[in-house]
């Protein structure tokens, strides 16, 4: 492991980036500071001579989208699988079709996946490097990342601010990643959401609870809105879209008394479901700035990945 | 039939309330005296002998809960492997599980299992007939056929009966058979097939978890139907607070409800899994360090009656799947008198003679076995020696086919140092 950092790289030593958890605020500031860099000076060649591989057994279009983006821009040749493919991706067939793409020469995994934890196991008999862009409702470090970037860069700073996540917390590997960074970096945070819907003691991860969203957003800096998955009605989590949507809907009425409040929402939007369409495009919403920050978020990931990978 | 003088060791019997130095006699394969002093007696000079100085000598551990795997699942575990398991545990007699493939659940499959115990098991092994065909959970077996080729209890263990008026059928037919029914108590709805239990590390890993009163409605609709039926229920595998309540309260009833708690949940709990390592995935799954207090406490008071391992191999592989992915059940027998050793003797939560209660009488007494559980003068020949010094940490070299176990790695204080099934030494370190 190197322990020798340049104030421009700062600390980071990790061959995988698998989730925030454990993650020190050290560690993820050097992401961010990364990512910042990339912002200015969008273009690289710093992966010229790489390949990424991306194993995606769940639909995106988004995260997909920014990831490849990211790796064009560092030079990256980029491989593909659709969703289709997906037979290669239970559980133990993943780490072989992994090993194989790896003797043809992958330096990278993108994953996502629908079972939590299943890169856990893998990433330790692979030598190339493995993102996780989503595995069931643990970890979405990506996404995370980008949240904080945007936070820190409309903020100023994280450390203090106090952030509410609303909406399906229980199924939410956003959540999960965003408490990780958001309490690493020294914010309060407050999940907001049904009681179906947040996870018994979820508290344990240092965050506060509650089920009533207007007295959450008190003195909120930022909100972070979770698209809700119309199958939680099918489920009896959720009674119906238009009583979540009168609970815990984000709306112009209840966000008025917080104009310094953020918006925040992970994508895709359900307009109308978990949030309303003018608050979705109105002032204090920061959603297209958390897209576009999301591809230099991810160039920094895998650049840091790279170099980390190259001292290894 | 085998002769054998296991001698200058501490006799520890709670059925005779028995802790001494003595010689055990085993004549012809059953118990023919003990003593002190027999091996000095001229008569036995001729006899085989088993040095048990500086050991504790037990009546044969017995393990209700128990998965050979055979037939039809030969990869994972044999009914030759898993015996062979079980000596080297220390266990004497298993009662087999009947979720086999195809389940146990006729005459002449009960039959095959205890022909190919006696051709190949290295300990006694009792087998459990399904209650319904299949394990489907829809028709009756023909319960009085199964007892009648000798199952030892009625159980569609891992397959819990949510109909409640079929339960309620099938223990009229156990208790008019004359065997106890063997319940794994949950609710399939409540738990939802989760992998963890619901609480702190299922929230942090993104799992579904079980709530524990996917387990306590359950055992409270049992202890209702028990009273309904007078029919004799043992809960299996008992692993949340409120079912040790719940227990507590029937027995004081004086209703004939028995329960087990295995060696993982009476020494693991949720916090104690390693990342989404599979290995500790088991249904019921390890609950919070609250659930397993109560535990230790309802094994102290005789709430839990009976330790047993729900020994549940799963061959290379499977396990790799992850937490969320991979199949239920961890294996026990090679581990579990040493882990109740080291988490319970050495804690002072069970004395020496209390545990052998809890891992061979009281057992004996559930399934109604004659000759098993005591080392009275007629009973057989099944003794369990143990070392109660000997230092060891767990490793993957089991006697079972299959290697997942949550203690690997552990250090461990205690152990078998010799099996004896009828006379006959099954295993000795």
């Amino acid at each position: 492991m190197a322990k020798e950092t340049s104030s421009a790289q700062g600390v980071w030593a990790r061959k995988d980036l698998l989730g925030l958890e454990g993650l020190s605020a050290q560690e993820i500031e050097t992401i961010l500071d990364a990512a910042a860099s990339f912002k200015g000076a969008p273009v690289s060649d710093a992966l010229a001579s790489r390949t990424v591989a991306f194993l995606f057994s769940e639909p995106s279009t988004r995260t997909r989208s920014s990831f490849e983006m990211a790796a064009h821009r560092l030079g990256a040749h980029v491989l593909g699988f659709s969703a289709a493919s997906s037979s290669l991706l239970k559980g133990e067939s993943l780490l072989d079709t992994m090993k194989n793409l790896e003797a043809m020469g992958v330096d990278y995994f993108v994953v996502r996946h629908e079972t939590s934890g299943v890169l856990e196991p893998i990433a330790g008999l692979v030598r190339a490097s493995i993102v996780n862009a989503g595995d069931g409702a643990h970890e979405h470090p990506t996404q995370a990342l980008l949240d904080l970037f945007t936070l820190r860069e409309r903020k100023g700073r994280i450390k203090g601010l106090r952030v509410v996540i609303v909406g399906d917390i229980l199924h939410s590997r956003v959540a999960r990643s965003n408490i990780h960074g958001l309490r690493a970096l020294g914010a309060r945070v407050t999940v907001c959401g049904p009681a179906t819907l947040i996870p018994r003691q979820i508290e344990r991860m240092g965050v506060r609870v509650s089920h009533d969203l207007s007295a959450a957003l008190e003195d909120a800096d930022a909100v972070n809105v979770l698209r809700l998955q119309l199958e939680r009605q099918k489920q009896n989590l959720v009674t119906s879209v238009s009583d979540y949507f009168q609970s815990f809907g984000l709306t112009a009425e209840r966000l008025k008394p917080f104009p310094d409040c953020l918006v925040l929402h992970p994508g895709p939007i359900n307009r109308g479901v978990e949030i309303a369409s003018d608050v979705a495009d109105g002032p204090q919403s920061v959603i297209l700035d958390q897209v576009a920050n999301g591809v230099a978020v991810r160039m920094a990931v895998l650049s840091l990945l790279d170099q980390a990978r190259g001292r290894g | 039939m085998a002769d054998l003088l296991i001698t200058g060791g501490r006799v520890i019997d709670p059925s005779q309330r028995l802790d001494r130095a003595a010689d055990v006699y085993i004549k012809e394969g059953k118990v023919a005296d003990v003593a002190a002093g027999l091996a000095k007696k001229s008569g036995l000079a001729g006899a085989p002998r088993l040095d048990a100085a500086g050991r504790w000598v037990l009546p044969g551990l017995v393990d209700m809960h128990v998965h050979l795997r055979e037939p039809g699942r030969e990869n994972d575990e044999t009914i030759a492997a898993g015996t062979r398991a079980a000596a080297r545990g220390g266990v004497t007699t298993v009662l087999a599980m009947p979720n086999t493939e195809p389940a146990i659940d006729n005459a002449s499959l009960v039959a095959f299992v205890k022909a190919k115990a006696a051709a190949e098991g290295a300990v006694n092994v009792l087998v459990a007939g399904a209650a319904t065909l299949g394990q489907q959970g829809e028709r009756l077996t023909e319960v009085a056929q199964l007892v009648a080729a000798g199952v030892a209890a009625i159980s569609d263990d891992g397959r819990p009966l949510m109909n409640s008026e079929l339960m309620r059928r099938a223990l009229e037919y156990a208790h008019g058979c004359g065997v106890p029914f063997i319940d794994h108590c949950e609710d399939l709805h409540l738990s939802g097939g989760a992998p963890v239990h619901e609480g702190a590390a299922a929230a942090v890993k993104g799992l579904r978890g079980a709530p524990w009163a996917a387990e306590t409605v359950m055992v409270l609709r049992d202890i209702a139907l028990c009273e309904l039926t007078g029919a004799r229920v043992h809960i299996a595998h008992v692993s949340a607070a409120q079912s040790v309540e719940a227990l507590r309260a029937a027995k004081r009833r004086g209703l004939p409800v028995t329960a087990e708690a295995t060696p993982h949940h009476l020494a693991l709990c949720d916090a104690d899994i390693e990342g989404y390592d599979a290995d500790f995935k088991m249904n019921p799954p390890l609950r919070s360090p609250r659930d397993r207090e109560a535990l230790l406490e309802g094994l102290a008071d005789g709430t839990i009656d009976a330790i047993a391992t729900d020994h549940a191999p799963h061959g290379p592989g499977k396990k790799a799947l992850g937490l969320a992915a991979a199949p239920f059940g961890v294996i026990g027998l090679e581990t579990s008198l040493a882990v109740c050793l080291t988490r319970l003797v050495e804690r002072k939560i069970l004395t020496p003679s209390q545990l052998a209660a809890r891992m061979s009488a009281a057992l004996a007494s559930i399934l109604g076995l004659k000759g098993k559980g005591t080392l009275r003068r007629g009973a057989d020949g099944d003794v369990t020696i143990v070392d109660p010094r000997a230092s060891w940490t767990v490793e993957a070299d089991f006697e079972s086919k299959s290697r997942n176990c949550p203690f690997l790695g552990l250090r461990l204080k205690g152990r078998a140092a010799a099996a004896v099934v009828g006379g006959r030494i099954a295993h000795a370190l």
